[in-house]
């Protein structure tokens, strides 16, 4: 792979990292990374190999798939199981455990369960099969909820009635909240999430540095911009500064997308409250559709089970994602909870924080020690 | 990872977390465990599931010392002291025909490939045809012209065959089995355990053409792209590798789990530690972008007509260039070097500077979805 692009120049990225040492100097500080595709990045090219100790990443809740609770798995098979329903979603979300069995068992016991890569391949997949109900499972942050909104919106304006959503989607500033509340949380900082901000914009993180004193950078995907982002936490830091920037300059604007926030508001409305893997209930942090869309909500259409299922014992998927503990330091991890035999959901998605440690981190300080000679 | 835990700075730490890892590779190298109740996807994907299903059902009831490798080509060593590699494969490619080939060209080669990966010369191949009634017969003339084209170019002869017809919905078109058997010529000996710390790892050219192709011929996706199947026989370019190189250590094709799969086969076969580099992988653009798109890793999807080669450091050159001057071979690199340490684990030097852990793939690349 020859990357000539500027985001991801080995040159650049030395520079950058020469940079967070002198900066950091011989502290030592915890910045968590909000969103499961920075923690992708991190992973993928190596940047807690190239970092120095005295700076260390801690992967927060920002994986879609990793948040959502083994009951609404458990909902969303049922529903896949219903006589008739084409089951559609995410291919991340088809091996995330529920209480006893996951969407791909399902599959292979008869349920038609189909991986789509965005709604609207579900809404096709309903336009082609008009005898049959299609549900897709909807599930990720800010990011992913408008096209889930403009495919309710084309179905409405289509006519479209075999199709249905059934809605997990989340919102980022609630968890933030909550994860800021923890006692036993001690972070020096965060990396903002970039995508969630191409919609919502900068402006919803200003209770960060206001009511907790941390300072937050919103950054971008690519692992130069990871390296910026952790500088501009670091020169906060150093000038005693404590705000909301914005590295991500190139896609974030500061008040977000305002036709995607409109689009948001005419579709969902927030739910009293919602149930995070991990984290337990937090208030008014998840979507609902609103009634106008009732037509469309799976959860109305048909009878789903809707029962909690608490998580098990042995899984610290919470520790995790709040930061209190490292993938490795969880009893199970690598042992009872791997990719194959996933117990927690950070173990399942690629974005998890434990699956990317256990896939790609597991020899890093080891490997940073071997010898190699350039290629 | 540089240090866990909450308070910072205290020495121990890491040495914990590396006894944590120690655990962790231990258990790692269990034998695959098969704990679900029905066959899945995942089974059949070439990663941990595949190999849990393969050693626990298939090596558990068949055990001989021919199968118990698990190399795609079985060698077999003739009383009269002739080595045969013999060789089987089934095809049920969705779409059957993409850019660049068809199921009938992927049934030729990729049996064909998997003999030349014991350094034969494959000469005879039989195929089996599973057909779902209703299949239209045009079509099944086309993909046999197609076979008997890649038969040709591969220079075997099929031999025999058998036919099966099933009841519409039992199958899924057309399914296709073939089985292959080749020569091996004497003094060519290629084995995963003679492979040793120094030896380089070279690739006969872009990876990945094959699985992207047909991910977009599915049209599933809604992106289209420049790329066709890499669908090849790898004979002639084999037999130029080891002319040039006559030390090569080890061959093989990576097609389903791409290099990353092959890579921790031979890692594991062969008790050694594979460093591979990122920037000078061989990946074509288009091939590039649409695996950033669909949020997989190029070094797992799969190749028809590329192979894996591990050579002496001192044949390296010899290598390269024998497999550049083959047309199969003209994007041939270098992409990685043999260790010892660590037994067993794949890394890359990633383009940007730092290291990951390539491991074997879980299940079915599943596309992220932000």
């Amino acid at each position: 792979m020859r990357f000539v692009d500027e985001y991801r120049d080995p040159a650049a990225a030395r520079a950058t990292v020469a940079q967070i040492e002198a900066l950091a100097g011989d502290r030592h500080l915890k910045f968590m990374e909000v969103c499961g595709g920075h923690t992708h990045t991190i992973y993928k090219h190596g940047i807690e190999t190239l970092l120095p100790d005295s700076v260390e990443l801690i992967h927060g809740p920002g994986c879609p798939v990793c948040v959502i609770p083994m009951g609404r798995v458990d909902d969303g098979i049922t529903l896949a199981e219903q006589p008739g329903v084409i089951f559609t979603s995410f291919g991340d979300m088809m091996r995330v455990p529920g209480s006893n069995r996951n969407l791909l068992d399902a599959k292979a016991r008869g349920a038609d369960v189909r991986m789509v890569y965005s709604p609207l391949d579900a809404l096709r997949i309903a336009r082609d099969n008009p005898d049959r109900q299609v549900v897709f499972f909807a599930i990720g942050f800010e990011t992913t909820a408008p096209s889930t909104a403009v495919t309710l919106l084309k179905a409405r304006a289509a006519g479209i009635a075999n199709f249905s959503v059934f809605c997990n989607h989340v919102t980022i500033v609630p968890p933030l909240k909550a994860i800021l509340e923890s006692p036993d949380l001690r972070l020096d900082g965060f990396l903002g999430p970039g995508h969630v901000s191409t919609v919502i914009g900068n402006r919803p993180y200003r209770f960060v540095p206001a009511e907790y004193g941390k300072p937050l950078v919103t950054a971008g995907f690519e692992p130069l911009d990871i390296l910026q982002s952790i500088v501009m936490l670091l020169r906060q830091i150093r000038d005693g500064r404590c705000e909301v920037e914005n590295q991500y300059t190139r896609a974030v604007k500061d008040q977000g997308n305002l036709r995607a926030l409109q689009i948001l508001g005419e579709v969902f409305e927030v739910r009293p409250h919602f149930e995070w893997r991990g984290l337990g209930f937090i208030s008014q942090s998840a979507l609902k559709l609103r009634e106008e869309f009732a037509d469309w909500d799976a959860e109305l259409r048909f009878s789903v089970p809707g029962v909690r299922v608490a998580d098990p014992k042995a899984c610290q998927c919470g520790e995790v994602l709040k930061g209190v503990i490292k993938p490795w330091e969880c009893k199970v991890f690598g042992t009872a909870c791997t990719p194959e035999t996933p117990i927690g959901t950070c173990m399942v998605s690629s974005e998890g924080a434990c699956a990317a440690y256990y896939n790609y981190g597991r020899f890093n300080t080891k490997a940073a020690r071997i010898p190699v000679t350039a290629g | 990872m540089s240090q866990g835990g909450d308070e910072g700075g205290d020495g121990h730490r890491p040495s914990r977390e590396d006894i944590v890892r120690d655990r962790i590779e231990a258990f790692r190298r269990r034998r695959p465990r098969l704990l679900d109740d029905t066959v899945n996807l995942a089974h059949g994907a070439g990663g941990k599931a595949s190999a849990a299903l393969v050693e626990n059902v298939f090596l558990e009831a068949f055990r001989n010392e021919t199968l118990e490798p698990l190399g795609d080509a079985a060698l077999l060593a003739l009383a009269s002291g002739e080595r045969l590699a013999f060789s089987t494969d089934s095809f049920v490619v969705k779409p059957r025909h993409f850019p660049g080939g068809s199921v009938g060209h992927l049934a030729v080669h990729g049996t064909v490939n998997d003999v030349a990966m014991l350094g034969a010369r494959p000469a005879w191949l039989t195929a089996a045809f599973v057909i779902e009634e209703g299949f239209a017969i045009a079509e099944l003339r086309e993909i046999a012209a197609d076979m008997a084209e890649a038969a040709a170019g591969a220079g075997v002869a099929i031999v025999s065959g058998d036919t099966k017809v099933v009841d519409k919905g039992a199958a899924d078109g057309l399914y296709i089995t073939t089985a292959g058997i080749g020569v091996i010529p004497a003094g060519v000996a290629l084995d995963a355990r003679s492979v040793r710390a120094g030896d380089k790892v070279l690739v006969s050219g872009r990876l990945g053409d094959h699985g992207v192709a047909v991910m977009l011929a599915r049209g599933e996706l809604g992106i289209t792209g420049d790329v066709a199947s890499d669908t090849a026989p790898l004979g002639g370019l084999v037999a130029d590798l080891l002319a040039a190189a006559p030390a090569t250590r080890w061959l093989r094709d990576p097609t389903r789990g791409g290099v990353a799969t092959v890579c921790n086969e031979l890692a594991r076969a062969a008790e050694v530690h594979i460093v591979l580099h990122e920037a000078d992988l061989p990946v074509a653009k288009a091939v590039n972008g649409a695996c950033e798109i669909l949020g997989i890793d190029p070094l797992y999807v799969a190749n028809e007509g590329k192979l894996v080669a591990v050579v002496p450091a001192d044949q390296e050159e010899a290598a390269l260039a024998a497999l550049r001057a083959h047309p199969l071979g003209a994007d041939a690199a270098v992409i990685g070097e043999v260790h010892a340490e660590p037994p067993g684990v794949v890394i890359i030097r990633t383009g940007f500077g730092g290291t990951r852990i390539v491991d074997m793939l879980v299940g079915d690349p599943l596309p992220r979805i932000c």
